[in-house]
């Protein structure tokens, strides 16, 4: 029983780092929700079902009255695009989880505690114990900060003057240097800031996520083909950097079907 | 305390829209047969998606928040999660004050 609790308790210590930099994202979500004529209850229902702060953001800067379902829908849709890849990627690491825990476990599957579960996997089995010890106080931040921020929104002022805005960035920032593999994750970063930032600038949210993400996964494409290239072996092909991580199926030069 | 029922049904819609994108993962992980070069892209596949979050407001907000965010960025280098918020939150406040 104890080994449960160990893992709530390593899942609540990895992910307070990142809720306590959603706190001022929760408020200030709330508060510019509020902006748009969302009451703290609708706000709250939103945080619940929806918990998707990247698709959420996007969906108040197009939020009018009545509500544009169709444009809301889609832009959620294209923002969270990543999830069905990053539940692609978590899948086979959930082996001890009951089905309703793969269900529900995924329902509130976010970058945060999605990165930081990948993060665990690399060195340890993930438990159901460390997935939820996770979920559950993110969530419930998320949920209260964002009510709050609609309930007191106004009242905060202009959340730029703490910088709050910012949060965000740089949160993201130290997510990515956790993911730093080199050469490869170089190209990557380089490749989707370019492409997301002209297409922001050119076309508009909320295509920029996309573009910035198929750049990104093409760049590591080529830039991991190149590592092969250079390294010249004659039987094996190890292209990129040998990953404990990926060592499950060892499929040398796969014959495609 | 309203409830206004389009915005219900929006905020329905978007938790339909996300959910599907969560659990789509489940049927698509045990077909995906992946060579060492998809591989390396599907692991880039975090940062790419991060780094396309953030891009706009690093890159194309102006030149307060390019300049925090490379500070940032490199506080990543050294610092815990927590501290490179913080790097960059102070950054940004003392940028757009002189910038």
């Amino acid at each position: 029983m104890s080994t449960i609790w160990d893992d709530v308790r390593r899942g609540f210590g990895d992910i307070w780092p990142p809720m306590l930099a959603a706190v001022p994202i929760g408020l200030l979500f709330g508060a510019l929700a509020a902006g748009k004529g969302l009451s703290p209850l609708e706000v709250m229902v939103m945080g619940i079902f929806v918990f998707a702060g990247g698709a959420q953001f996007a969906a108040v800067e197009l939020w009018a009255t009545p509500a544009p379902i169709g444009a809301l829908v889609f832009s959620t849709l294209l923002i969270n695009a990543r999830h069905v890849l990053m539940g692609a990627s978590i899948t086979p690491k959930l082996r001890g989880f009951s089905r309703w825990q793969k269900f529900l476990g995924l329902y509130y599957m976010a970058d945060e505690n999605w990165a930081l579960a990948e993060k665990r996997a690399r060195t340890h089995r993930l438990t159901p114990a460390y997935w939820f010890g996770m979920l559950t106080p993110f969530v419930m931040c998320w949920v209260t900060t964002s009510t709050l921020g609609a309930v007191v929104g106004a009242a905060l002022g202009d959340p730029r003057r703490f910088g709050a805005d910012f949060a965000f960035t740089a949160l993201f920032i130290a997510l990515v240097a956790a993911f730093w593999k080199g050469r490869v994750t170089f190209w990557t970063i380089a490749a989707s800031g370019a492409a997301s930032a002209l297409t922001y600038r050119l076309i508009g949210p909320p295509w920029h996520v996309l573009a910035g993400a198929l750049f990104g996964l093409l760049a590591a494409w080529v830039a991991a083909g190149d590592g092969a290239g250079l390294q010249r072996k004659p039987e094996k092909p190890q292209a990129a950097p040998p990953e404990p991580a990926n060592v499950a199926r060892k499929t040398p030069e796969p014959a495609r079907p | 305390m309203t409830l206004d029922p389009q915005n219900l049904l929006a905020i329905l819609g978007m938790a339909i829209a996300t959910y599907a994108t969560r659990v789509a993962g489940l049927a698509l992980a045990g077909r995906l047969q992946l060579s060492a070069r998809a591989q390396a892209a599907f692991d880039a596949i975090p940062p790419a998606v991060l780094v396309a979050v953030i891009a706009p407001s690093a890159l194309a907000t102006g030149w307060a928040e390019t300049a925090a965010a490379a500070l940032a960025a490199l506080a990543a280098t050294r610092l815990p999660l927590l501290g490179v918020v913080a790097v960059g939150v102070a950054a940004v406040v003392g940028f757009r004050l002189f910038l």
